[in-house]
Formats: C-alpha cells, structure tokens, sequence
C-alpha cells in the first residue's frame, strides 16, 4: 500500500521538477531572464566600428599613386564599405563576384592576410593602397616579394610544400566543378610538385625567398606576366 | 556583376600577380582602353531638375538608355547637358539604381507611371531588390484588378448571334440578363430552401396518439412528404439536364463541384426508389437520407459570400494544414501526459491515451464539458497547461485565415493567384539567368577573345602586314560586342585558366566529358567527335569552324590545339579549347558562320603542342604546313618548348 503511495508522489514530485525546469527555460527562452550579464553590450561595439583614413597628401607620399587615382580608388572602396574598413566577410563576398562558377573564399582568405599587413583582422584603406600600389606600380623585385608573402602562409621566411598545396588547391577552388579537363584530385598536388621542382633550386624541401626571386627572373614568362597589369588604373 | 563591385575590379586584376608564380604556361594579354577618357560628369537635365553623375555609373550598365548610345539623342547642344521631358521624381530612383545597383519602387508612386517610366529608360523591372518587390508585385496586381473589373463590366452586353444553347448557359451563369433567366433562378432557389426545411421538419415529433409513442412528423404524414420530396427532386434533375445539355464542354461541366453536388443530392432519391422494399438494404438507404442535406450547398450558386468561404478555405489550405498538424502533435502529447499523470488514480476515466484524446480536444479548444476530469495533482497540472496552449495554438493560425478571407472577398483574387504564381516563376528564371550569363558570358566570348589574342600577341618586331591590316578590322567588330569591364573580366577569368591549365566548360560540356573520364573512352569514339570531320589548331580558327557550323548539337565542342610557333613571321600562342555556349546564345552559332578569316598566318615550324583532345591533321588555308596531329590517346600533354 505504502508502495503505491509512493509510487503516485514520486511521480508527481518528478512532474513538478521536471515542470520547474522547463519554464525556467521558457522565460530565458523569451528574454526575460538572462543569465550572463553581458549579453547586451556585445550588440553596440559592433556598429561603433569606423574608420577614416590618412589624409591625401600622406598616400600620395607613401604610394605610387597620383592624386586623382587615389580619388578613384577611394571612392569605388567607400562605396562597398561604408565604414571604411573590409573585414574578412565582406572581403570573400566581392572577391567571389567575380568567380561565379567556383568557390574563391580560400584563395580571398589567403589574400586577406596579404593586404592585413598589420593582421589587426580588417584591411583598411592604407593597407588597400598599400598593397596595390606594391601590385601595379612596384618594381618586379617587390611584385616577386609579394607573391612570396601570399605563398607563405605563416610568414616564416619558406615555403613549404603543405603551403604551397593549400594556396594551389585555394587556386583550383576558383575553377569550379564545370571544367575542361575534369579536375582530379591529385591535379593541385602535380602541379605543386612541378612548381618545386623549378623553384628548390637545393632540394632542401622549402623555397626560400632568394630561391624564389632568383627563379622567377630567370623564367621569361613569369617576367612576362608581371607586367600584365600595369594599365590597370 | 554588380555595379559596385565593378570598382573593385581593379583590385582583383592586381591580385592575380599572386598567380603568375604558380602559372605554368603564358598569360593572355591584357585589354587596352584604346580612348580611354578621364571621367568626367555629366549633367542630366529632368524636367528642369539637374541629376549630375560620372560618365562611369551610367556606362555600367550598357544596355540601358542612359548606358547607351541611345542618350545622345537626347543631348542638347546650347546647355551642353541631357534633357528628358520625364517625371522627376521617378527619375531619382532610375538614377540610384545606377549608383547603388540596386531598383527600388517608391511606395507613394503609381504604379503605372513607375512602370512607363522604367520602359522609357529601359530598365527591366524584374531587377527590383527584394525590400521592394513585394510591394511592387502587389500594387501591380491590384492595377490588373482593376483593369479586368472594368473589362467585365462590359461583358455583360449581348452579342448577337448566339445560339440557343449559348444563351441558355449564359442565362444559368448570370441571372441578371433576361427575365426568364430571374425567374428561373428564384424558382430554383425556392424549391432548395423548401427540400432543405422538408428535410429538417421530417425528424421533428408532431403530436403522439395516446396509444402510440412519439412519431417523427415524416413517418406521420409519409405520403405529403414523399410528395414533396419528388416535387424537389424533379425540379433539380430537370435543372441539372438543362446545365448539362447547355454546357459549352460537358465533360468540364461534369467534373466542377458544382454539378457533383447536385449529383449527390438528388441520387439518394432515386436509390431510395429502387430499394425501396428491400428490407435488409433499408438502413443503407437511410444513411444515403444523409447526402440529402448537401442540397443546402446549392445554394452557393445563389450565394457570392459562400463562393467566397469556399474559395478562402481553398487558398488557405496551407494554414488549415498546418493548424491541423499543429492541434494533432499536441493533441497526442498531452493525451499521453495525461493518460500516464492519470494512471495512478482509481476509477479513472482516462482508461487509453485514445480515451485521453477526447478530454485533451475539449480542453484544448476551451470546451470543458466536464464529462472527463483529472483527480490527481500532477493530472490537474498537466490539464492547465493543455487548456493554455490550446489556446495560444488555436488563435496563432486563425487571424491569418481571417485577412485572408477579407482579403478575397475584396478583390476576387482566384485567377490572379494563378497569373502571379506564373509570374514568380519567370522572374525566378529571369534572375538564374542572369546568374549564369556571367559565366556564361564568359565562355561565349571566350571564342572572342581568341581573335583578341591571336591579334595582340604578335608582337612588334614580327607582325606581319596582313595581320596588321585584319586587326584593326577585329578589333572594330570585338568591340562592339563587349564592354570594357567585360573584357577585364574575361581577361581575369582567362588568366586563372591558364594558371591551372583548366578551361571553364559549361554544365552541359562538363557531364559529357565527366562520363567519358569515367568510360575511359577518348574521344575518338566519343560522340561529341564523331559528326566532327577534323579539328585544327592552327592559328586560323575558322577553319575549323568551318568544320562545325553543320553540327546541329549545340553541345558539342570544337577543340583547336594551341600551338606555340617560333616562326619568323607570327609569334602567336593560342591555347584555347573552344567550346560552344549553351542553347541560351542560339546567336552564337549564326555569328560563327558569318565570321571572316582573321588572319593568313603561315606557319611552318610547330614546335610545341599542348593538346586536349587527340585530333587528325588538318591543313591550314594555304595548305602548306601540316600540322603533326600529335601524340594521340593522351588526356592532357604538355611539352616544353622547343
């Protein structure tokens, strides 16, 4: 007998426990209890985020650049990025408008941290006209320089062949599916072995930056290509 | 593309040096702005409102008036501006679009002199963004309301020449056109209401004998209601054969609900008339007394409101449907809640969770009948919570059926829901296409810019006079047909090919070579080569066009062998594989036929072959070099040069 009794309370104890806790998470669940505190504020730092950049006379200096380029440049930036700033996001967004068959967000990843150049997570104006003044208007010692920078993903000064996989596979990204030959899975590993057996001039399994730098002004159309976009502006 | 990012086009072209480490085989040559101007503003004079923008925002999209060549008509001499006799508030949001990208519809704008608007200036409207084009599609279905409303106004008028049986059936739709027609129709709805209060009174007791219980007035007075009852029946089924004899398409008429109501309502009559003294099919026929009732419905005819209800209810069958489901999940939950909250108690009355199911339906929809009632704690709880959120689950989908109905009931909008949905469907497919018409553009002109290459590359010190003369010729016709920007792009799309040493193909192209990847087949037995009589990879492309304009299949491709040649006279590098675009450029394939030969390049040496797809020698125009076919059944092979 005092076996059933118990039997219906327990029951009836679990009910309301179990009752308890679900309207607890019902009330949190609307919003009118929070149980960490800072819950508000994180909603206004973002919208604080502006950025105005170095006057014109300061670029002009620093880059190559004339004048109403910068205009130019700056206009056509301030136009998608209001703020003044491009975080990684938005910058994958513009970069893969122009790859609509493929995916182009690794390769727009690597190519962030190349124009971050102070790795602060956003890419300002400067850094912007920074990098493309070095792009269009360097000497090809700087335009081999940068290339070496985006190819070297940590930044220690070598260019291993994991890297070297990542930016290639990055590159192969972009194409998409829909390609003629069909794209195999070992097609970015050959072409990264190919590559290694023309820049490691020692076999050591890294390229440094001489051995880039060398290699490249001794293939004509590496040369060749670097001039490509210099009407660019 | 979108306007905005055209500005970062310039960034994308200078990232690619990141590319030109890795790149195995030469890039193409760049685009050159041949009078490239300096931006300048131009004036844009509205009705006296002066718009100013650069040159630049309105050349983005070219194939607009304002993008165009079209506006220099429109160019005043004296003022040294743009005049357009337009409205200019309309104006503003057609020049934002340029600037932002993006078309927005004014919401204290008309509808019509927006859309007039938009087709001077040739914006298509299907381009509107998306924070605006409810409102638009809206607004425009309301117009074509309208329109129609007061199209029908006018259809009331009889035209002459009718057949009878035309008339008959234009009577039946609309009683208001003839008098016969009235009466008809106020003779029908009668005899309706009459069968309907028949039915109805036949159940009620009429006065008991004293030695017999309570009778049903139908079993008392049998013969008057039979009576009646016949008297009904005749008039409907003469009704129905009317309709079906004056149907402008029987078949149709005899599917609609319409007919299929008055169907059931009479049949039980006539069933009954046969059983009749059947003893053991007497109860069916009395369950068949049942289907009598839907008499009442015909009345729907007589009815605008009832037409209505049943439209309203058909259009929202998504919101019953979920309202259902929705009272379904919950019903069974708390059923069983309560079925097992109940189970301690004695003499419960919650002997199943399908005994459960009545009480939690009651409670639910704050019935309460009371009939079945927790004991326990835990069940009382339960219970409370039940009734709550039946509440809360019945009111949520109930307001939307209701502006649902008012909304119908304003605005008829049965055939409109029909126009809308075949609307939303081609601005659906009208944005995949333009999706795809980048990288479609792409390939299409890919077969352009080969004539670019074939041209720009010869470099100075070797170009040959006759190549001088035909490319200027080129580069005339090339660019007319893409813009800067476009040109820029496809350069930038054509320098990340020949980084990976891939080509871009279409979805059709890649399935075909996909599946033969996979048979191991190469292409000499493939089908995209066998109407093919040879392919050439000289430097004189259209010869192996040639070869391909009699293909009727759009999908098979044409492939050239790039060839680098170390020759005196033509340094040239071609490596393309051409590939035609889809269906969707039908003009391609005329444009293939009518082009002229771009060049007269000898060729004498071929030093290097990067080959695709094994192909047979084929000579060039003069017929005096041959190219060496190369090393066959090999995917993709590429040899160094010299």
């Amino acid at each position: 007998m005092l076996n059933a009794i118990w039997e219906t309370e327990g029951l009836q104890t679990v009910g309301i426990v179990v009752l308890v806790f679900a309207s607890i998470k019902l009330l949190h669940l609307l919003g009118l209890i929070s149980f960490s505190e800072d819950s508000v504020e994180d909603e206004l730092e973002l919208s604080a985020v502006r950025h105005r950049p170095e006057g014109l006379e300061q670029l002009e200096a620093q880059t190559r650049f004339s004048r109403k380029e910068l205009q130019i440049l700056y206009r056509g930036f301030k136009n998608e990025c209001p703020s003044g700033v491009v975080n990684e996001e938005t910058f994958k967004d513009i970069y893969s408008q122009f790859f609509p068959q493929g995916d182009a967000s690794t390769y727009a990843h690597f190519l962030f941290n190349a124009f971050d150049t102070d790795h602060n997570g956003s890419v300002s104006f400067e850094d912007f006209v920074m990098g493309l003044s070095i792009l269009l208007r360097g000497t090809i010692q700087e335009k081999l320089n940068w290339a070496f920078n985006l190819y070297d993903i940590n930044k220690d000064g070598y260019i291993t062949k994991e890297e070297m996989l990542d930016i290639m596979k990055a590159i192969y990204d972009m194409m998409g599916k829909c390609t003629y030959p069909v794209l195999k899975e070992e097609t970015p590993r050959q072409h990264v072995e190919v590559f290694f057996q023309k820049m490691d001039k020692n076999k050591d399994g890294v390229v440094t930056i001489d051995e880039f730098i060398d290699c490249c002004q001794n293939d004509e159309n590496i040369m060749r290509s670097m001039h490509l976009f210099e009407n660019v502006l | 593309m979108a306007a905005g990012v055209a500005a970062w086009l310039p960034f994308a072209r200078a990232a690619a040096i990141g590319w030109m480490p890795v790149a195995n085989l030469p890039m193409p040559v760049a685009p050159t702005e041949k009078n490239k101007r300096q931006d300048e503003l131009i004036i844009l004079n509205v009705s006296g409102r002066r718009f100013q923008t650069w040159r630049n925002t309105l050349d983005r999209y070219p194939d607009t008036l304002l993008g165009s060549s079209e506006k220099e008509f429109f160019f005043n001499e004296e003022t040294k501006e743009y005049f357009f006799d337009r409205d200019p508030d309309v104006f503003r949001s057609v020049l934002n679009f340029y600037r932002t990208g993006k078309l927005h519809y004014p919401r204290y704008e008309c509808i019509s002199s927006y859309d007039e608007e938009l087709a001077f200036f040739g914006i298509v409207p299907e381009i509107i963004g998306d924070c605006c084009y409810e409102e638009y599609k809206d607004r425009k279905r309301e117009n074509a309301e309208r329109l129609m409303d007061d199209q029908e106004d006018n259809k009331d008028a009889k035209l002459p020449n009718m057949t009878f049986r035309e008339t008959m059936w234009r009577a039946f739709e609309n009683p208001h056109t003839s008098t016969m027609a009235l009466v008809f129709y106020y003779v029908t709805g009668f005899f309706i209401a009459v069968s309907v209060i028949t039915n109805v009174v036949e159940t009620v007791p009429c006065g008991s004998s004293p030695n017999m219980k309570e009778v049903p007035c139908g079993e008392r007075y049998t013969v008057a209601f039979f009576c009646m009852d016949t008297a009904c029946v005749m008039i409907f089924t003469v009704e129905y054969l009317m309709r079906l004899f004056a149907a402008p398409s029987r078949y149709r008429f005899m599917r609609s609900v319409m007919s299929i109501i008055d169907v059931v309502a009479i049949l039980p009559y006539y069933i009954g008339l046969v059983m009749t003294d059947n003893e053991d099919v007497s109860g069916a026929f009395v369950t068949l007394r049942v289907f009598r009732v839907f008499r009442i419905f015909k009345f729907s005819r007589h009815s605008q409101g009832l037409r209505i209800l049943g439209y309203t209810l058909k259009s929202c069958a998504s919101e019953l449907g979920f309202l259902l489901f929705s009272l379904t999940m919950a019903i069974i939950i708390f059923a069983t809640v309560m079925f097992y909250a109940e189970k301690g108690s004695s003499s419960s009355k919650f002997t199943s969770i399908p005994a459960s199911f009545w009480y939690t339906i009651v409670t639910m929809t704050t019935l309460g009948y009371g009939d079945m009632v927790p004991k326990t704690i835990a069940g009382k709880i339960f219970g409370s919570i039940c009734s709550l959120s039946g509440v809360l689950v019945i009111a949520l989908p109930v307001p939307v059926i209701v502006s649902n109905f008012s909304r119908i009931y304003h605005q008829n909008q049965r055939a409109d829901k029909r126009r809308a949905q075949k609307v939303q469907k081609a601005r659906l497919a009208r944005i995949r296409i333009s999706k795809t018409g980048s990288s479609n553009a792409f390939l299409h002109s890919k077969r352009n810019g080969l004539f670019n290459e074939a041209l720009e590359f010869t470099q100075l010190p070797y170009k040959m006079n006759l190549s001088d003369q035909s490319s200027t010729e080129e580069e005339q016709r090339l660019s007319k047909s893409t813009s800067l920007l476009e040109s820029q792009h496809h350069h930038l799309l054509h320098c990340l090919e020949k980084t990976t040493n891939h080509e871009f193909v279409d979805e059709q192209y890649y399935q075909q070579s996909y599946l033969e990847a996979g048979l191991q087949s190469y292409p000499s037995r493939s089908p995209s080569l066998s109407s093919q009589d040879g392919v050439t990879g000289t430097c004189c492309t259209r010869r192996s066009k040639k070869h391909h304009t009699p293909l009727p299949n759009a999908s098979a491709p044409a492939h050239m062998q790039p060839l680098t040649h170390t020759h005196q006279q033509c340094l040239q590098e071609l490596s393309t594989i051409h590939i035609q675009p889809l269906s969707t450029s039908r003009s391609s394939l005329n444009m293939r036929v009518d082009e002229p030969a771009p060049l007269n390049c000898q060729s004498s040496q071929i030093t290097t072959a990067i080959i695709s797809i094994p192909t047979p020698p084929v000579t060039t125009p003069e017929g005096d070099a041959h190219l060496p076919a190369g090393p066959t059944h090999q995917n993709v092979v590429k040899v160094s040069a010299l």
